[in-house]
């Protein structure tokens, strides 16, 4: 049983019983029961039903990916020219244009990144899924993290590690009094607000775009049940919801490019020595 | 894990085992763009863009070599020109010194035969005038001799008397005295009747 599934036998339970009034899903959404669960070298992995959402998406993505690939012509057909509308959305977009001149070889890290967050948030609107694995914290966090050490990697790399270091911690051009407002500031930014605002973003656009749905979905449910004024209120809530569901596909996106825009330019500051 | 129990849980605290399970499954993705997907799309983009840049090279080669052959048919065809001026000159300087010596041979010709003719004439104009000169004497004598009705024979006499008169009919003829000629073809009509 779904956690979904559950709120909705809370909301029909209250429906029959009369009592207590609606009862709004809360983060017990978030947190499906475990269909499987194992401990390997010391570490808990609890399989849920997000996980299991996650490889599909994962699987399909991939299965895609390598279908538009497969036999890659020339002259496109409809599914590589899919496939190559998006990789070129990014390698052109995104890595030539945004990572600047040597950003072509970041175009498959790039790529990868906005293809995985892509088919994770899509899994919020299909039907039987409804729920991003991106809104599970964890998910978001990893592509961060990864995000971040990848950024600062490659400005060592290309800019050396001393100088690299110093001109973050003193922004080139800046008057030498204002350093002790501009240097934590700047320190803050690079090293812990650039991989927590990535994560959060995406995390908590997927989260909220969740619950959106739930407590619109449940509301509707349980305004149909009641008299009064909710044969008014019950179709405008059954409404937004959908109204809601195509709002969400518009976020799915926006959320996977903005996630890769945003690394490429943290890239194209690690390439390029000037801020 | 039960679901009242989750209540309680910070979402912003995720257990390892979740991120674990990302990162492989990032790493997967990763994986599959680095290794498959972006070398297969770059070889894809660098075929298009020869593909198009292969024609406009094939086409501008092609350009040059109908340039390059315009230029080849250009210079023949100025060749074939020049050759034909030249042979039609040479035919024509040939032609005026085929006439030239036809020319010369014909009025060379000519004058030969002119020449010869002359030589002809000249030659039976003498033998005329010898024979003549050789019958009017024996004639002339013949002549008187009957006229006379007798013989003027002695030799002597009859020799001046002959020479005498072809003096005088030399004369005659050199003098162009009608009346002496006509008085000689007198004669002649006479010795012939």
């Amino acid at each position: 049983m779904t956690s979904s599934a559950h709120a909705l036998g809370t909301v029909l339970a209250v429906e029959s019983g009369g009592g207590d009034g609606f009862q709004a899903p809360g983060l017990g959404e978030f947190y499906p029961e475990t269909v499987a669960e194992f401990s390997l070298l010391g570490v808990d992995f609890a399989i849920t039903r997000i996980t299991i959402i996650l490889w599909i998406a994962t699987a399909l993505m991939l299965a895609f990916v390598i279908a538009a690939v497969r036999k890659p012509q020339i002259v496109p057909g409809k599914l590589q020219f899919i496939g190559e509308s998006g990789y070129s959305l990014v390698r052109d977009g995104i890595a030539r244009d945004v990572v600047g001149p040597r950003g072509i070889p970041f175009a498959p890290f790039l790529a990868a990144l906005f293809f995985f967050i892509l088919a994770n948030n899509f899994m919020a609107i299909v039907p039987f899924a409804q729920i991003s694995p991106m809104s599970k914290f964890a998910f978001p966090l990893v592509l961060a993290g990864i995000c971040w050490v990848l950024y600062i990697y490659i400005g060592i790399r290309e800019q050396g590690a001393g100088k690299y270091f110093k001109d973050i911690l003193f922004l080139p051009g800046v008057p030498k009094p204002m350093y002790i407002l501009v240097t934590p500031i700047e320190i803050l930014q690079n090293f812990v607000v650039r991989p927590f605002t990535l994560a959060v973003r995406l995390f908590a656009n997927m989260f909220a775009g969740h619950m959106l749905l739930v407590v619109f979905s449940l509301g509707a449910v349980y305004l149909f049940g009641r008299d009064n004024f909710s044969i008014v209120f019950g179709p405008v809530s059954a409404l937004m919801a959908i109204v809601m569901t195509f709002f969400e596909l518009l976020v799915i996106f926006l959320q996977a490019y903005v996630f890769t825009v945003l690394m490429g330019t943290y890239l194209n500051g690690s390439i390029e020595a000037e801020h | 894990m039960s679901i009242l129990a989750a209540e309680s849980e910070n979402p912003l605290l995720p257990p390892i085992g979740e991120i674990i399970i990302g990162l492989i499954a990032f790493a997967i993705v990763l994986l599959v763009f680095f290794k498959f997907v972006a070398p297969r799309f770059e070889q894809v983009f660098r075929a298009r863009r020869e593909a198009i840049e292969g024609g406009i090279e094939r086409a501008e080669a092609m350009q040059a070599e109908a340039k390059a052959s315009l230029e080849q048919y250009r210079a023949q065809l100025a060749e074939a020109r020049t050759e034909a001026a030249q042979i039609r000159d040479q035919a024509r300087a040939e032609g005026q010194q085929i006439l030239e010596e036809l020319r010369a041979q014909a009025q060379e010709e000519s004058a030969r035969i002119v020449a010869r003719g002359e030589e002809q004439l000249a030659a039976s104009r003498q033998q005329v005038l010898n024979e003549l000169r050789t019958h009017i004497g024996t004639l002339a004598v013949d002549l008187a001799g009957r006229v006379v009705g007798e013989s003027l024979s002695d030799d002597a006499r009859r020799r001046g008397t002959v020479d005498r008169f072809l003096d005088q009919l030399d004369g005659m003829a050199t003098g162009t005295t009608p009346d002496g000629r006509g008085g000689s073809s007198v004669y002649a009509a006479e010795g012939n009747r």
